[in-house]
């Protein structure tokens, strides 16, 4: 079958416990850019079980159509069940393009649905854009137009490379949450919604959930934060975030943190800023006692404005810093904190 | 019980990276070392073997040099090395490495198969879940506890906020986040005759149902259109000769030029 009989940009609208992921509504933000520039529209797939409701919510953020795959199988994500569904969709409507969030969901789903339809699958992209392949005619070889060309940093954030699936369809990305914007939702928008089963019949592979374990947050977000204080390795103890914590309360900052302060255990996994954790792009992001390995400049070096303090002058942290302080966070932080509180009502 | 663990050798990504004229990795000439995610599947399976008795097969795919993480792995206690290499297998993406992993896999016995969640050069998480669907096993991804009932493994399967206990029937593939343990180191022992002993070596035509179309560069659906070094943003301003006073007084000063107060 022709690749030109592959049509739209189709995106899985990751929902949990019944509620969207942020990850859907960012996927529909990129998939309408791309879907203008080629023409056509976006198809959001929406699996679960009782989520039919879900479906203007995806309306209002850009989906043009919404195909709802709804059964019971379908209640907490599986990789069976769910793989199945998707690639069934994919077999059945032909999509030219199917983006998945590179969430531990995503990253499990997307690989297994990509092997199952034999197309290739790009990890983790952080630009996706319409364009040609190769970049630049080459004697000899066609130049193939309109491809969904992915770029994502490899090796620790080290390299970056674009790369394009030209000969199978669909194309497939992963697609790193908190990179891409949601459009501003179009309240009272309605999709055209299609039913669709293709039918469950358990097997081996239909692994048996034996129970759910939450992991219960007070925190908010750190991706949604618009002032992030962040500590590091620098900081040297669980307890000495507290002085973050006070400059966060006053400046309405929320704390985050390097990994080193994860695997210290002074803080949760759900804090982590860097490619191991997660991406944040905050107003401001103030790095303290963090000495800004590759790996969490990764994660946050998009923040609009970052402030670094760090005793150690050589630290990488100040090579990506908009402002940095060589000096002791012990006496800076506090000080800072008390100018803070007479100047933010 | 027979285990099977799928390992990598890769670039120490803190050395810095280098390229091939096409645009792929120049991966001989980058220091390797066993990948962190691997290794961590790798103490699994030993302990598992250390726990119930099983035989702990490592496989890896790579240049010849690859070898090397194989005698490190038996030096840690493994019973048998597999080296898949070919130059018709190079410059492989995740569709093109599973397939040909899958078809090294299909010529041994195996009740459960480990993986690491992800390898530290490309950073996809997408090889052992392809494995799985190439060989139609369950899969388990991003464990962080592993144990054995019977005829299941009962593995705990983490998410952003939550985790699922799974119970899959073997054979099936779980892939290993580096969380699950602290791998042990070699002993000398081990490390004495891991210099000794036999390596498998197998080459194309020891892979089993794979089509030639779906091995190597070829072979694979993406391509690479453009890899460089990632540029930085530029550095700003950084004063290293302040006081605690005049760091706080220079940095409210640009909190307040930035509007932020």
């Amino acid at each position: 079958m022709g690749l030109e009989e592959y049509k739209g940009v189709y995106v899985f609208a990751q929902q949990v416990d019944n509620e969207l992921s942020g990850i859907a509504f960012e996927l529909l933000g990129k998939a309408k850019e791309l879907a203008k520039d080629l023409n056509t529209d976006v198809t959001a797939m929406l699996l679960g079980s009782g989520v039919k409701g879900l479906a203007d919510q995806l309306a209002e953020y850009g989906a043009d159509k919404v195909i709802v795959v709804d059964d019971p199988e379908l209640k907490d994500y599986r990789t069976e069940p769910y793989a199945h569904a998707v690639s069934s969709i994919i077999n059945e409507y032909k999509p030219e393009i199917v983006l998945v969030g590179a969430t531990a969901i995503g990253r499990d789903l997307g690989p297994r649905v990509s092997a199952r339809v034999a197309t290739g699958l790009t990890a983790d992209c952080t630009v996706l854009e319409i364009g040609d392949f190769p970049l630049n005619p080459v004697p000899g070889q066609e130049q193939k137009h309109n491809q969904l060309l992915m770029t994502r940093p490899a090796f620790g954030g080290n390299t970056i490379a674009t790369i394009a699936c030209p000969d199978n369809r669909p194309q497939m990305a992963t697609v790193r949450p908190g990179v891409m914007q949601k459009i501003d939702p179009v309240q009272g928008a309605k999709a055209e919604v299609i039913e669709f089963n293709p039918g469950f019949t358990p097997n081996d592979k239909y692994v048996e959930i034996v129970e759910i374990v939450k992991e219960i947050s007070n925190t908010v977000d750190i991706m949604d934060a618009k002032i992030l204080v962040s500590g590091g390795r620098g900081v040297g103890s669980k307890e000495n975030f507290q002085i973050l914590q006070d400059l966060a309360d006053v400046i309405g900052g929320t704390v985050s943190c390097s990994r080193a302060v994860v695997d210290n255990g002074w803080m949760p996994k759900e804090l982590q800023v860097g490619q191991t954790g997660k991406t944040v792009r905050p107003n401001v992001y103030f790095a303290i006692g963090i000495s800004g390995a590759i790996q969490h400049a990764a994660g946050m070096e998009e923040s609009d404005i970052i402030v670094a303090i760090n005793k150690d002058e050589t630290a990488p942290i100040f090579e990506i810093a908009d402002y940095g302080v060589v000096g002791d966070l012990n006496k800076i932080v506090p000080k800072l904190t008390e100018e803070l509180k007479k100047v933010v009502k | 019980m027979k285990i099977v663990v799928c390992v990598k050798q890769v670039p120490d990504t803190k050395g810095g990276v280098k390229f091939n004229p096409d645009g792929t990795l120049d991966r001989g000439a980058m220091l390797a070392i066993m990948n962190p995610d691997d290794k961590a599947g790798l103490e699994a399976a030993l302990r598992l073997k250390d726990e119930y008795g099983a035989e702990v097969t490592v496989v890896t795919m790579g240049l010849p040099k690859a070898e090397e993480v194989l005698r490190e792995a038996m030096a840690m206690g493994a019973d048998k090395g597999i080296l898949v290499t070919d130059r018709v297998l190079g410059g492989a993406d995740t569709w093109a490495t599973s397939t040909t992993i899958a078809g090294a896999l299909r010529n041994i016995d195996y009740d459960l198969i480990i993986t690491g969640r992800q390898a530290i050069d490309g950073d996809t998480a997408q090889v052992g879940p392809q494995i799985s669907e190439h060989l139609d096993l369950p899969v388990i991804s991003y464990a962080k506890d592993i144990k054995i009932e019977g005829d299941y493994v009962v593995v705990q399967r983490q998410y952003d906020d939550r985790y699922h206990v799974l119970k899959a029937k073997m054979p099936c593939l779980v892939t290993a986040l580096s969380e699950l343990n602290e791998p042990r180191y070699m002993t000398p022992g081990g490390i004495f005759d891991a210099y000794d002993a036999e390596i498998t070596v197998w080459g194309r035509k020891d892979l089993k149902d794979v089509d030639d179309s779906n091995l190597g560069l070829a072979g694979s659906p993406t391509k690479i259109a453009k890899a460089s070094d990632k540029v930085r943003k530029g550095a700003g301003e950084v004063k290293k000769d302040l006081d605690a006073d005049g760091a706080v007084s220079y940095i409210m000063d640009k909190l307040k030029e930035k509007h932020v107060i």
